[in-house]
C-alpha cells in the first residue's frame, strides 16, 4: 500500500450491504451485523430435500415456534466466526495453563482416593452427555432458521465437544495407565443404574424433531440443572474428599456455562416475548422435559443438588418470562 | 508418574479417546431413529470404525490455529480500509471479477456450512461427524470472511451490495444456487461425494486459484489474503474428500455403481458451473494469470486424471462425457462472456469487448477457436458500440433444465451449432445444453422438474411482470446505470478517474 492519497476526495458511495442497511440504518455497520444478518437464503429454492419432502431446503418450520423475523434474536456476544474463536483461543489458552500447572505440580498424585473415585463416577462419563449435546447442537443449527440462531448454536456444539475433550484429558491426567479409568466411567455411562436415567434422556433428545423444543431440552433445562451444580457442590465435595486440586482442571466449565447461558436465555427471552403461543409452548416443554431431566439427574447430583439447581432455573425462567411453576413444583 | 504415563499415548490413541471413544452404542433409542438419513440412498455401511479420520484436530489446537490465521487476516482488512486499498487495484474492471465471487460464490460457502452442519449431524460414524463438524465452521468462516473483506470495497463500488437477495433471485446466479441446493438437498453420502470430492478435491483448484491469482496479478490483497488464509481450511476439506470416497468405495461393493452415478453427475454439474470462472479469468482480469483452457488441462486433465487412475481398483471409471469437457475448454469462456454481453443490462457488473491487446491475448491462447470463432463477433460488436449502438438482446434465452445456463453452447463435434437436448416426462418438454445434462434429469426427473427456472418465472409473471425493467430494477434490486451496462461511459469508470486525480 505505497499510494499515496488525499482521502478527504475519496467518498464512499454507501455505508454498508443493502440488507444490513435496510436492517441497521445506512450507517457502517458492525462485522457481526455484517457478517451474520439476512444473508440466508430466503426464497426460490429449487428442489425439496430427499430426506425431508415436507419442507424446504431452509424453512421456519422447523419448530412450532413462529416468529414475525427470525432475526430478531441477535447474540448478545455478537459471536461471528472470528470473534468467536478469537474468544476461545483466549479460554483454551487459560485451560491449556491450568492443565500444565496440574501436570507440572504433579497435582494428579495428591488426589485422595475418594476424590479420584468421585471424578469418576460423577464427572468422567459426562463427556458422553457432552458429544450428545454437541450432535443436539450441530443438529440445531441445521435445522433453525437464519444465521444468528443458527451459528449460535454451531458455535455452542462446538464448544461442547471442547467440553468432552477436556472432561478426557482430566481423565488421562488422573490415570495411572492412561485409558483405564475413562473406560471405568464409561462402564458406568453403559450400565450402571444411576447413570441410565441421563443416558435415556440424551438418547431420547437425539430424536426431538424440533429444533427449538431440542434446545430446550438439553440447553435450557438439562444444563440449567446439572452445571450449577458441578460449578458449585461437586467442587465442594471434592474439595472435602482432598481433591479441591480438581477444581483448577474443571474452572473453565464455569467460564463457558456462564458464557453460553448468556445466548441461551437471549434466545429464549426473545422467542417467549414474541407471542403468547410461544410462551405457552415454549412452557409445556419446559415442563415436560424439566420433570424428566430432575427424574435422570436426582441419582446423580442428589436431591439438594437438584433443589439449589431448580431454585436457580426458577430464577432464570423468571427473567425470560416464562413459567416457574413447572420448576418450582419440586423444591 | 501419572503426567509423565498420559503423555506416552501415541497421538492416534490419544485422538481417538478425544473422539471415537466419546461414541457409544445408544440402546434407548434405534440407531435408525438417531440417523434416519443414512440409509435411504441405498450406501451400505458395515462398519463406521473403519473410517480413517483425515487430519486429527482437537478444538483447543483448532482455535489456536484459527485464531492466529483470522488475527493475520482482519490486520490486513483493516490496513486496506484505512488506506484505501481499493486504489491499488490494477483497473476498475478488476472489481467485476470481485462483484461476481461475492453474489456467485459466497452464498456457496454459506450453503456449505449449512450442509456440513446436516451431515456432521446425521453420520452415524463419529469420527465422520466431527471432520464434517470441522469443515462446517470453516465454510462458515469462508462466508464471513469474505462478506468482511469485500465490505470495504462494497462501500466504493456497485454490485455487491445485495448479494444474498440476488443469489435467490437474479437469472445467472440460479446456476450457483441450484447446483448447491441440488447437493444440499441430497442425502449425507452424494452431499459428500458432490461437495466433498467432486467440488473440493477434483476441482477447488480450478475456482480457488483463478479468483486468488487473480486478485494477486490485479492488486486485489483483500482477496488475495483470505485466499491464501484459507487455504489450510481447503487442504483439510480435500483430505476428507478423498477419504468418504475411499471409505464408501471399499465398505461395500454395492456402492459402487452409486458412486459412479454421483461422479458423472457431479463433474459435469462442476465443469458448467465453472464455464463462470473461465470467463471471468479470459475476459474480466485485466492482468491475466493463464487461460481458462490452460487451466482446465492442468488442474482437470492431468491432476484430475490421475486421480481417476488411482480409483480404478475399485472399478470406478473417469467421469461420463469427461472428453467433452475437454472439447468445450476451448470454447466455454468465450460463449459465456458472449451471453452476459447480450444480457449486460441484466448482470450485477459492467461488460465490455475485450481490448485490442487482450483479443491478441486470446487469439494466442485459443489459436484454434478464437480468430475463427469469436474475434469477429467481438469486433462486430465493438464496431456498432462505437457507432453508439452498444448490442443489449431484449429476448430471454431458454435455459437448460439441470445446469440452468442459456442454451448457447455448441455442440461437441460441431462449434457452429447450438446444442440442444430435449425429452418429454409426463407430457411436459424439459430442454437441456447437452447430453450430460439430459443425463442427469434422466437419472432424478422428479427432482429435476422442480428446478426454479428464472426464465420461465419471469414468464409466468413471478418476478415482479413482464416489464423487464422492473424485473431487473425492483425485484433483483440491480440499480439500472449504476451496477449493470457497459462499462465504457459507466459511473464506475467515471469515478474511478476522479479517484484517481485524488491519488
Ligand atoms: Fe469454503
Ligand atoms: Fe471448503
Ligand atoms: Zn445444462
Amino acid at each position: 500500500m505505497s499510494v499515496e492519497i488525499k482521502t478527504t476526495s475519496i467518498e464512499p458511495i454507501r455505508q454498508t450491504y443493502g440488507h444490513t442497511q435496510r436492517r441497521f440504518g445506512d450507517k457502517p455497520a458492525t462485522r457481526y451485523q455484517e457478517a451474520s444478518f439476512d444473508i440466508q437464503s430466503t426464497t426460490n429454492f429449487h428442489y425439496r430435500p430427499l430426506y425431508d419432502h415436507q419442507f424446504e431446503l431452509y424453512d421456519p418450520d422447523h419448530t412450532a415456534l413462529k416468529m414475525c423475523d427470525w432475526y430478531a434474536f441477535s447474540d448478545p456476544r455478537q459471536f461471528y466466526y472470528g470473534a468467536w474463536v478469537a474468544n476461545r483461543d483466549a479460554m483454551q489458552k487459560n485451560a491449556e495453563n491450568s492443565f500444565s500447572f496440574f501436570e507440572k505440580r504433579n497435582l494428579g498424585s495428591r488426589l485422595s482416593d475418594e476424590a479420584k473415585q468421585l471424578v469418576i463416577k460423577t464427572l468422567l462419563p459426562l463427556r458422553h452427555m457432552e458429544m450428545g449435546a454437541n450432535m443436539n447442537n450441530v443438529g440445531i443449527a441445521g435445522d433453525a432458521y437464519g444465521t444468528t440462531i443458527s451459528q449460535a448454536h454451531m458455535f455452542h456444539g462446538m464448544d461442547r465437544l471442547a467440553t468432552a475433550q477436556y472432561l478426557s484429558r482430566i481423565g488421562l491426567l488422573i490415570d495411572d495407565t492412561p485409558g483405564v479409568v475413562l473406560a471405568e466411567a464409561k462402564q458406568l455411562w453403559m450400565e450402571d443404574p444411576a447413570w441410565q436415567g441421563v443416558r435415556r434422556y440424551v438418547e431420547d433428545s437425539f430424536v426431538i424433531k424440533d429444533w427449538a423444543e431440542l434446545s430446550v431440552a438439553q440447553n435450557l433445562v438439562f444444563d440449567g440443572l446439572l452445571y450449577p451444580y458441578l460449578n458449585d457442590h461437586l467442587e465442594a465435595e471434592l474439595d472435602e474428599l482432598g481433591g479441591g486440586d480438581i477444581a483448577i482442571l474443571t474452572d473453565f466449565m464455569g467460564d463457558w456455562f456462564k458464557d453460553g447461558t448468556r445466548f441461551i436465555d437471549a434466545l429464549f427471552k426473545t422467542l417467549a416475548a414474541e407471542s403468547e403461543a410461544n410462551r405457552e409452548q415454549l412452557n409445556r416443554w419446559i415442563q415436560h422435559w424439566h420433570e424428566r431431566a430432575v427424574e435422570a439427574l436426582e441419582p446423580i447430583v442428589g436431591k439438594a443438588g437438584i433443589a439449589s439447581s431448580q431454585a436457580l432455573l426458577a430464577k432464570r425462567l423468571t427473567k425470560l418470562g416464562l413459567d416457574t411453576d413447572a420448576v418450582a413444583s419440586h423444591y | 508418574m501419572n503426567a509423565k504415563t498420559s503423555k506416552r499415548l501415541n497421538m492416534k490413541d490419544r485422538y481417538r479417546i478425544m473422539t471415537r471413544d466419546l461414541a457409544w452404542e445408544p440402546s434407548y433409542q434405534r440407531h435408525e431413529d438417531i440417523f434416519p438419513q443414512e440409509d435411504f440412498e441405498g450406501i451400505k455401511i458395515v462398519d463406521w470404525s473403519q473410517w480413517e479420520d483425515p487430519f486429527r484436530l482437537t478444538m483447543d489446537n483448532y482455535w489456536k490455529f484459527q485464531a492466529e490465521k483470522e488475527r493475520k487476516l482482519y490486520a490486513i482488512f483493516d490496513a486496506v480500509s484505512q488506506n484505501n486499498g481499493q486504489m491499488n487495484v490494477s483497473d476498475p474492471r478488476y472489481l467485476n471479477a470481485v462483484k461476481l465471487f461475492i453474489t456467485a460464490v459466497t452464498p456457496l460457502e454459506y450453503n456449505a456450512y449449512k450442509g456440513y452442519a446436516r451431515v456432521g449431524r446425521q453420520f452415524g460414524g463419529v469420527g465422520a461427524r466431527i471432520a464434517c463438524q470441522m469443515q462446517s465452521i470453516d465454510e462458515l468462516r469462508h462466508t464471513q470472511t469474505q462478506i468482511h473483506a469485500m465490505s470495504h470495497y462494497n462501500k466504493y463500488f456497485g454490485g455487491m451490495h445485495d448479494f444474498p437477495h440476488m443469489f435467490d433471485r437474479v437469472w445467472y446466479l440460479s446456476v450457483p444456487k441450484s447446483f448447491f441446493e441440488d447437493a444440499s438437498t441430497a442425502g449425507p453420502f452424494e452431499f459428500l461425494t458432490a461437495i466433498s470430492f467432486s467440488f473440493e478435491y477434483v476441482l477447488t483448484n480450478l475456482l480457488f486459484l483463478p479468483f486468488m491469482s487473480g486478485a494477486a496479478y490485479n492488486g486485489d490483497m483483500n482477496t488475495v489474503t483470505f485466499g491464501f488464509s484459507a487455504q489450510s481450511d481447503e487442504a483439510r476439506h480435500m483430505t476428507l474428500g478423498l477419504e468418504i470416497i475411499k471409505f464408501i468405495l471399499e465398505q461395500h461393493e454395492d456402492n459402487v455403481p452409486i458412486v459412479q452415478k454421483w461422479l458423472d453427475k457431479w463433474l459435469w454439474r462442476g465443469y458448467r458451473l465453472l464455464s463462470i470462472v473461465g470467463m471471468m479469468m479470459d475476459y474480466m482480469l485485466p492482468n491475466k494469470v493463464m487461460s481458462w483452457a490452460e487451466a482446465w488441462e492442468m488442474y482437470y486433465e492431468e491432476a484430475g486424471g490421475a486421480l481417476f487412475k488411482e480409483l480404478e481398483r475399485y472399478g470406478i471409471r473417469p467421469p461420463k462425457f469427461a472428453e467433452q469437457t475437454v472439447i468445450g475448454k476451448n470454447h466455454v469462456s468465450h460463449q459465456t462472456w458472449f451471453v452476459f454481453y447480450q444480457y449486460g443490462h441484466a448482470t450485477a457488473f459492467n461488460t465490455w469487448i475485450p481490448t485490442a491487446k487482450e483479443m491478441d491475448w486470446l487469439s494466442e491462447k485459443y489459436p484454434d477457436t478464437f480468430d475463427r470463432l469469436y474475434r469477429p463477433r467481438f469486433e462486430l460488436l465493438a464496431e456498432k458500440a462505437a457507432k453508439g449502438e452498444r448490442f443489449y438482446n431484449n429476448t430471454l434465452p431458454q435455459l437448460c433444465q439441470i445446469c440452468q445456463i442459456p442454451l448457447a453452447i455448441t455442440e461437441p463435434d460441431d462449434d457452429t451449432m447450438i446444442s440442444h437436448r430435449d425429452t418429454v416426462h409426463e407430457g411436459e418438454r424439459y430442454h437441456f445444453c447437452s447430453d450430460g445434462c439430459r443425463d442427469i434429469f434422466h437419472n432424478e426427473p422428479e427432482k429435476y422438474v422442480q428446478a426454479w427456472l428464472p426464465v420461465h418465472q419471469i414468464l409466468q409473471g413471478n418476478c415482479g411482470g413482464a416489464d423487464m425493467e422492473k424485473v431487473i430494477g425492483d425485484y433483483y434490486r440491480i440499480e439500472m446505470g449504476e451496477d449493470n451496462l457497459e462499462f465504457e461511459g459507466s459511473p464506475e469508470q467515471r469515478r474511478w478517474k476522479q479517484w484517481k486525480q485524488a491519488v
